[in-house]
């Protein structure tokens, strides 16, 4: 039985949530996430380009013949990153200092080639974007939440686009920031928790 | 044989349509990420460089062509009279290009200080050169007509330690920058008199 449009949507936010139910796209999931911003900022970029690809590949889909489709999709995909990439230049400068090479390393991102080879060259348009904003904002979430963890563990404290400060040594007087966690091992142990709480919850 | 052409085709098609996009938005945001650019990475240098100036060196800008690429040049004024210019050398690091900014005196084509912009050095060791200003400052007072280089290839400027290829490319970049200047020296005095009218 073909999902509808709201399944489809539904399923990025939690059965395919792609870093923690997927164990997709880890090298930016990893590299990124030292504070909620940067996570949340880089999910937000993956998903403009999931949300382009996955547009486009449905419309040509069609008409893109089988030997050469991951060739064209790759084009699709590295257009919409260099497009990320000036715009966040020209309108998130300090954002794009902070993400650097990631940037235009979404062009080799899984998830993104993998909805349009899995899901977008086999299915219409309105289903295609739906899915591409299901897995966009799960892979936002999951970033800007091991984010989170990572800068609260790590630093003490959650900033939230410079103006709002959550200070965690406010509540416990006698937290110390744990300095391993902003680092990259840090990364993957709190990856290793996520995926143990989401793994207990989904049983 | 006509699947063959259809793959030609539909790849002819899908490339140069994407060129023609990223052309357009590349040619809609080079204003704006110039700006970003001297705000952000540009500017704290250039102010480093040019402090105690009377006048906004960001806005009181020229470009002039060197060897096919637009170059940007910032004037200083100092004591009422616009006498020191700013620009951009750049030199080949550990982990890519640097770019150095670097302050010259016109009237006696003296260094007055340089500061590092762009880089993707090591934190810690290469990246020290844009953190800490003892480097850097070692430029000051150089005469343009100096060879600039590490104590370890018989020159002047002390190489920050486990840094020898960036403290080198910091050296490099300068250089370069000094031939740029000496270069387009005549055009720059002829911009600079403009400024001093």
């Amino acid at each position: 039985m073909p999902k509808t449009i709201t399944q489809e949507f539904t399923k990025g936010l939690w059965e395919e949530l792609p870093p923690f139910r997927l164990v997709l796209g880890l090298c930016p999931v990893l590299g990124v996430t030292t504070t909620m911003e940067n996570g949340i900022g880089m999910g937000l970029a993956t998903t403009f380009v999931l949300l382009g690809s996955n547009f486009f590949v449905s419309i040509f889909r069609n008409i893109i013949p089988a030997k050469v489709r991951i060739a064209c999709f790759i084009i699709i995909i590295a257009s919409f990153v260099i497009v990320v990439e000036l715009l966040m230049q020209a309108y998130a400068y300090k954002l794009f200092l902070k993400l650097g090479v990631f940037i235009p390393l979404i062009v080799v991102n899984c998830i993104v080639l993998g909805r349009a080879e899995a899901f977008a060259s086999k299915n219409k348009i309105p289903h295609s974007v739906a899915d591409a904003l299901g897995i966009g904002i799960g892979f936002t979430l999951s970033l800007g939440a091991l984010g989170a963890l990572r800068e609260i563990l790590g630093k003490g404290t959650v900033t939230v686009w410079e103006t709002w400060m959550f200070n965690l040594s406010s509540i416990f007087p006698s937290f110390q920031p744990f300095d391993f966690m902003v680092q990259a091992p840090g990364a993957f142990v709190a990856l290793g928790l996520m995926l143990c709480v989401l793994n207990v919850i989904g049983d | 044989m006509n699947e063959m052409i259809k793959m030609v085709v539909v790849l002819t098609i899908l490339a140069s349509v994407s060129g023609g996009l990223l052309a357009a938005v590349r040619n809609g945001t080079e204003a704006q990420i110039e700006n970003q650019q001297l705000e952000f990475v540009k500017g704290p240098a250039i102010k480093m460089i040019l402090d105690g100036s009377s006048n906004d060196p960001i806005a009181d800008r020229f470009k002039i062509m060197h060897q096919n690429t637009e170059k940007s040049f910032f004037v200083g004024r100092f004591d009422g009279k616009a006498n020191v210019i700013a620009f951009e050398g750049a030199g080949k690091g550990y982990g890519g290009d640097i770019g150095i900014m670097v302050g010259v005196n016109i009237d006696e084509d003296k260094i007055i200080g340089a500061a590092v912009t762009t880089h993707s050095e090591t934190p810690g060791l290469g990246a020290t050169a844009k953190d800490d200003p003892g480097f850097v400052s070692q430029f000051k007072n150089l005469s343009i007509t100096e060879s600039i280089k590490v104590t370890n290839d018989g020159g002047k400027i002390n190489a920050m330690s486990g840094a020898t290829i960036t403290s080198r490319a910091v050296c490099a970049g300068v250089t370069d920058a000094m031939d740029i200047y000496q270069n387009l020296k005549p055009q720059l005095t002829e911009k600079i008199k403009a400024f001093n009218q």
